[in-house]
């Protein structure tokens, strides 16, 4: 009987097409995808005079740049412009399918990458952005890569990687009401720490795990890199199946059937072996908020953010010390006693159909105080949130409701957060100048985003969902 | 690729944890080309204030760590995005060498790809070189990948940095050409994963 294996175990198997002596092996890309940041990679390709190995698994989405407002009336900055029009004409000329700025498919590459179908289980999947990680919901192994990896998946559809080490996240357990994929993550993160899954491919299991939508467990996959992990992963199962069902670039008839056999032998085997373990009990969780400049500073909402004069550790302290005067916050402060300036709800972590309605649900006949911008993962998303009604809900409620793309996740298209300004954020990532230079973002789920700004302060979104369906 | 084999130079303590790539070089920087060159906006946010002016205690603005080819950080240097050009940035400001207790795991693949080598000491460690060169920001210090060893005065400290790694730095090695001696074994690959896997190629619409 041959060893048992986990899941990332039977994905690198899958794909390692040769070993160096000293470890390093070359791997089969089954997707690539590419967005306006990737412009260095196809520089460095044509500088070698080079073109592109397999046009046909490489895709490209206009995300990072493109923008939320007015988009019909074209872009006003040059240098944004440029930066669209760059991707479009390396996608011409690299013979690779375009998701442009006007395709009704368009949106971010990490919500459009499973809607077509084109993300699947047992896939190798890179992309030049670090969330690359959310594809591992589908039982693939998926990871962020910097430009020159991009250069070398062009030109020869395949990477050098050194084999991560192999850790399990178990969450077991049923969630209370109120608490979602994003507070699992985050109280994942305050746990093993912002570089806890350094150098791990992470899986999650568990019973609160399988019981989350692909929706959810992409929000978790893809929170893996801000726990340090360039991946994170989740066994496929009958929800991955239901999910790509019909989906365009998804196999039909037999090949499906093929797969979906192919697919059910990826779970770890009973008895392997993890490097580490980790495991968290499903019904201690709470909404969780973010209270400083690193997702590792999560908290329950019910909580206090820390005081540094009672840190043991000096230089844990004086971390403190700079984050909360970065944020604003006077040590000690509750934080449901902090006022936030405006909201965000969008990104690759929490603009999916799923995240619009859990906002909405909270937002229904209520209005923010403050303004905020809701930008849809997909404008597929869009479309079908259109037709539900809940654009109607957000815009009642005074929020701008406008068009996808990573938008005031990262802010390079324009949509920032002033400086100064306290934004309550679906997003990923709480640093420094994070949404715009001087900018505090405390991250939490679509629907404590939506407690937020009928608040004013950041909230408890369990009292606002009393007779209301979650 | 520049190879790394050994280098000797000053060091510049910046040992506050954490300091990811949006800090490295801040996202409204990413439109820039390479030829432009991204030293001059390394750790921008943290070296100038809003107006424009440089944090006179930042210790890349002290005269005294000017030409620095070292660089000493905190845990987890380089976590966050996968942006190349936070590399860049450190790599045409001057720095040939990070030295860490930990980095981000793609900044760190993306760093032995441009010939910036990341080298893994521990906590202890790292406090004493940041201490020697905050006493003495002349002192030199002496990388040497091939030994691993970092020399400091008269202390001498081990460090860390996976085989895969060493190896691409101290050969210089272009991963594309590499890739090219490989043909043979890629094209035998596809040709039965594609039997293997019939599924896995984009369905036809």
């Amino acid at each position: 009987m041959s060893e048992p294996r986990t899941l990332i175990d039977k994905l690198w198997a899958a794909h390692e097409i040769t070993r160096r002596e000293d470890g390093a092996a070359l791997l089969w890309v089954d997707r690539h995808y590419v967005h306006e940041g990737s412009f260095h990679a196809f520089s460095q390709m044509k500088a070698r005079g080079r073109e592109i190995a397999e046009p046909e698994l490489t895709f490209g989405v206009a995300d990072h740049y493109v923008p939320t407002r007015g988009r019909a009336a074209g872009i006003a900055d040059p240098e944004i412009a440029a930066m669209v029009r760059n991707l479009e004409a390396n996608a011409a000329e690299s013979h690779i399918t375009l998701f442009g700025l006007h395709d009704p498919r368009q949106g971010i590459v990490h919500v459009v990458g499973p809607e077509q179908g084109l993300t699947l289980p047992g896939l190798l999947i890179v992309c030049g952005d670090s969330h690359t990680s959310t594809h591992g919901a589908f039982g693939a192994y998926a990871f962020g890569i910097g430009a020159s990896e991009v250069a070398h998946v062009l030109m020869t559809q395949t990477l050098w990687q050194r084999k991560p080490k192999r850790m399990r996240i178990t969450v077991e357990g049923k969630t209370t009401p109120g608490v979602v994929a994003k507070d699992i993550a985050l109280a994942i993160i305050a746990h093993i720490g912002a570089n806890g899954a350094q150098g791990h491919a992470i899986e999650f299991a568990g019973s609160a795990i399988a019981a989350l939508s692909m929706e959810g467990r992409m929000t978790l996959c893809n929170m893996s890199i801000e726990a340090g992990g360039r991946c994170g992963m989740v066994a496929p199962d009958a929800t991955t199946i239901a999910y790509l069902t019909g989906r365009s670039y998804a196999p039909k008839d037999a090949d499906f059937e093929r797969a979906v056999e192919a697919w059910a032998a990826l779970a770890s085997d009973a008895s392997a072996a993890f490097d580490r373990e980790v495991t968290l009990d499903a019904g201690t969780i709470v909404p969780m908020v973010t209270w400083g400049t690193t997702p590792d500073d999560a908290l329950p909402v019910d909580g206090r953010v820390p005081d540094p004069a009672r840190e043991a550790d000096e230089a844990r302290a004086q971390y403190m010390r700079l984050a909360l005067d970065y944020m604003g916050i006077a040590p000690s402060t509750k934080l449901t006693d902090i006022a936030i300036d405006r909201v965000f709800i969008g990104s690759c972590t929490n603009a999916r159909i799923e995240d619009l309605r859990a906002a909405a649900a909270v937002l229904a006949g209520r209005v923010s105080k403050v303004p905020g911008l809701v930008s849809p993962g997909s404008s597929l998303v869009k479309r079908q949130a259109e037709e539900e009604g809940l654009d109607r809900i957000f815009r009642d409620a005074g929020l701008e409701w406008a068009d996808s793309g990573c938008s005031m996740c990262v802010g390079i298209n324009g949509d920032i957060v002033p400086a100064g300004e306290r934004c309550a954020s679906t997003t990923n990532r709480n640093f420094r100048g994070r949404q715009g230079r001087g900018s505090r973002t405390h991250l939490m789920s679509p629907a404590m985003v939506a407690a937020a700004a009928v608040s004013g302060y950041l909230a408890d979104v369990r009292p606002l969902l009393v007779g209301r369906k979650p | 690729m520049e190879k790394f084999v050994r280098l000797t130079a000053k060091a510049c303590p910046l040992m506050m944890p954490n300091l990811n790539t949006d800090q490295i070089l801040p996202a409204r920087y990413l439109k820039w080309s390479r030829a432009k060159g991204l030293g001059a906006v390394l750790f921008q946010d943290l070296r100038f204030d809003g107006d424009g002016n440089a944090r006179a205690d930042f210790p890349l603005n002290q005269p005294c760590w000017r030409g620095a080819r070292i660089l000493l950080a905190g845990r987890n240097f380089g976590g966050g995005s996968s942006r190349e050009a936070a590399v860049y940035a450190a790599y045409d400001h001057g720095f040939r060498c990070v030295i860490a207790p930990s980095f981000g795991d793609i900044f760190a693949q993306n760093a032995v790809k441009n010939g910036l080598l990341t080298a893994v000491v521990s906590e202890t460690d790292i406090a004493e070189l940041a201490a020697a060169v905050t006493s003495d920001p002349e002192r030199l210090i002496t990388v040497d990948l091939d030994r691993q060893t970092i020399t400091c005065g008269d202390r001498s400290y081990f460090f860390a940095i996976d085989s895969i790694s060493r190896n691409q730095l101290i050969n210089g090695w272009d991963d594309v050409d590499l890739t090219e001696s490989y043909r043979d074994q890629i094209l035998a690959f596809t040709a039965e994963d594609r039997i293997r896997r019939p599924w896995a190629a984009p369905a036809r619409r």
